[in-house]
């Protein structure tokens, strides 16, 4: 236990720590954006027509996705799929496994949102004339994301923190990186302290920034409280005076 | 030079052509507009005939005929479970009836998806518990309907919005979000979103139910003002003096059936049915 960590023996490398840090900032940037999106229109479709076959099809994909390893899925898509035809570049299949799998989890969190929406707001809707798609657009959808954002956030922020498997199809995120200047330089310990610790400052900014975005996007602080009901009797003898 | 001057030219010409044409019409138009007024006027607007539903095996309606006519204020009354709400959910198709025949504004309603759009405007509806869209603000509740089903501009859908809100005392709330609302501010909030597609028909389900007693009145308010302005409205209701004071008829629902309807004055006064008199007896 006389070991003497030595960091300044990182500095050298700090490009690739960055160029990784980059990476891994614009998988996640855009990995939540499409996963978000994907989970918007697998909600709806599943709501639109839940015994279909395309909504079965999707139920069953999103349990897959939700039951079984993330690298998993993802040394399928990248090794797997060109048994099939299919090659796809390191980044592809990473951006593809990430939003797969946050389009899966998301559309779950998303759902409960959507079935914790009123019969009434849709019947607004519909009786203002609007089409099941509009009311789910227009009526439902930011109420319901609003409902589960801390949830929705927090599932983007794992995202990202799992990103770093996409190291070992060889995407040339922060921990390729960590692993590269600790092969070249046999500072382990610096190099995963330091990666450790951007890692932590990245889930920090980006919970920050999704804060930023949800009292954005949801500045309406309060839904509307479910009304009392009262006795008719009570609303008799007072109204209409 | 010579050719742009005259395509120009006949531009005009066409667009002097298509004015006079639309003057034409215009001038002719009033004619024919009062004609099919007082054509409507008989008409009814809203007419169901033996009209039936069943959620599961029970029977809600047990065949019911009814017409109300344009301008007519008609209050249905009558114990929870009788199959109120459902016969005001039949009409604009929230509930899809299973036999006999809803005709709205003369057109049959056969409870295709397509004629959502065309039925919402003839027929609003207004909510015990308002249904307001907590994410939008006032404004924007009674703009998006306008603006998503008929296509009507943004500026457009704004000045009406305000007027509607003003219509119902709100003016000043354009830009506050529902949820700072009193319910009763809200219920008219939702008055003035229905308006604003100009429907036919207003349908109002228990709208001041779930009001403290002191907003009931502003609510009611308006309801009056929306009949002296030649609005017809059917209200499942609870308010036994608005319905006497007010209304045009009084229907009385009864185990799926109308069991008694006419006038306010005498039904309210000399209720023919013992189930009408026992109905009173409770809700007097």
């Amino acid at each position: 236990m006389n070991y003497l960590p030595d960091f300044p023996r990182l500095l050298p490398y700090l490009p690739d720590l960055m160029a990784g840090l980059m990476t891994t900032v614009w998988l996640t940037a855009l990995t939540t954006t499409l996963g978000i999106l994907g989970a918007v229109m697998c909600v709806w479709q599943r709501h639109r027509a839940p015994t279909s076959l395309f909504s079965r099809l999707l139920g069953m994909l999103v349990e897959l996705l939700r039951n079984t390893p993330f690298i998993v899925q993802l040394f399928f898509i990248f090794f797997g799929l060109p048994a099939l035809g299919l090659s796809l570049s390191a980044e592809m299949a990473a951006v593809i496994a990430m939003t797969l799998n946050l389009a899966a989890y998301s559309s779950e969190i998303l759902r409960a949102g959507v079935d914790a929406t009123g019969r009434g707001q849709w019947e607004a809707g519909r009786a203002l004339g609007l089409t099941r798609w509009q009311s789910y657009r227009h009526v439902v959808l930011m109420p319901a994301l609003e409902r589960m954002y801390p949830a929705l956030t927090s599932q983007c922020v794992i995202v990202m923190l799992g990103s770093a498997v996409v190291s070992q199809i060889s995407v040339a995120d922060l921990t390729f990186a960590a692993n590269f200047i600790q092969s070249r330089t046999f500072l382990s310990f610096e190099s995963y302290v330091v990666t450790a610790g951007m890692y932590l400052l990245l889930a920090i900014a980006m919970r920050a920034l999704l804060n930023r975005i949800g009292r954005r996007l949801f500045g309406f602080r309060h839904l509307t409280p479910a009304p009392r009901r009262r006795l008719s009797s009570h609303v008799l003898k007072e109204a209409h005076s | 030079m010579s050719l742009l001057a005259e395509v120009s030219a006949l531009d005009s010409a066409s667009s002097d052509a298509a004015v006079s044409e639309k003057a034409a019409v215009t001038e002719s138009a009033p004619v024919s507009d009062s004609a099919l007024d007082t054509e409507s006027a008989k008409a009814p607007l809203v007419s169901l005939s033996a009209l039936t539903k069943s959620f599961g095996d029970l029977p809600v309606l047990k065949g019911i005929d009814l017409e109300v006519r344009p301008g007519e204020v008609v209050s249905i009354i009558g114990r929870s479970g009788s199959g109120k709400s459902t016969l005001l959910r039949c009409i604009n198709q929230l509930e899809q009836h299973d036999g006999g025949a809803i005709h709205v504004a003369g057109k049959l309603l056969d409870g295709s998806e397509m004629d959502a759009a065309a039925l919402a405007q003839d027929v609003g509806m207004v909510f015990q518990s308002f249904n307001l869209f907590p994410h939008k603000r006032v404004g924007e509740n009674v703009m998006l309907a306008p603006m998503l089903v008929k296509g009507v501009a943004r500026d457009v859908a704004e000045r009406e919005a305000r007027e509607m809100l003003a219509k119902v005392g709100l003016g000043e709330k354009f830009d506050a979000w529902p949820s700072q609302l009193s319910g009763g501010q809200q219920q008219r909030v939702a008055i003035a979103r229905a308006l604003a597609m100009h429907p036919k028909v207003l349908l109002c389900d228990e709208i001041t139910s779930a009001l403290d007693p002191e907003l009931v009145g502003d609510v009611l308010k308006v309801l009056e003002q929306l009949k002296r302005e030649g609005m017809t409205l059917i209200l499942v209701t609870h308010e036994m003096n608005f319905a006497r004071d007010v209304g045009d008829r009084v229907i009385f629902m009864h185990q799926g059936r109308v069991h008694e309807s006419g006038d306010p004055a005498t039904l309210f006064a000399n209720p023919a049915t013992e189930e009408l008199r026992q109905f009173l007896g409770a809700v007097l």
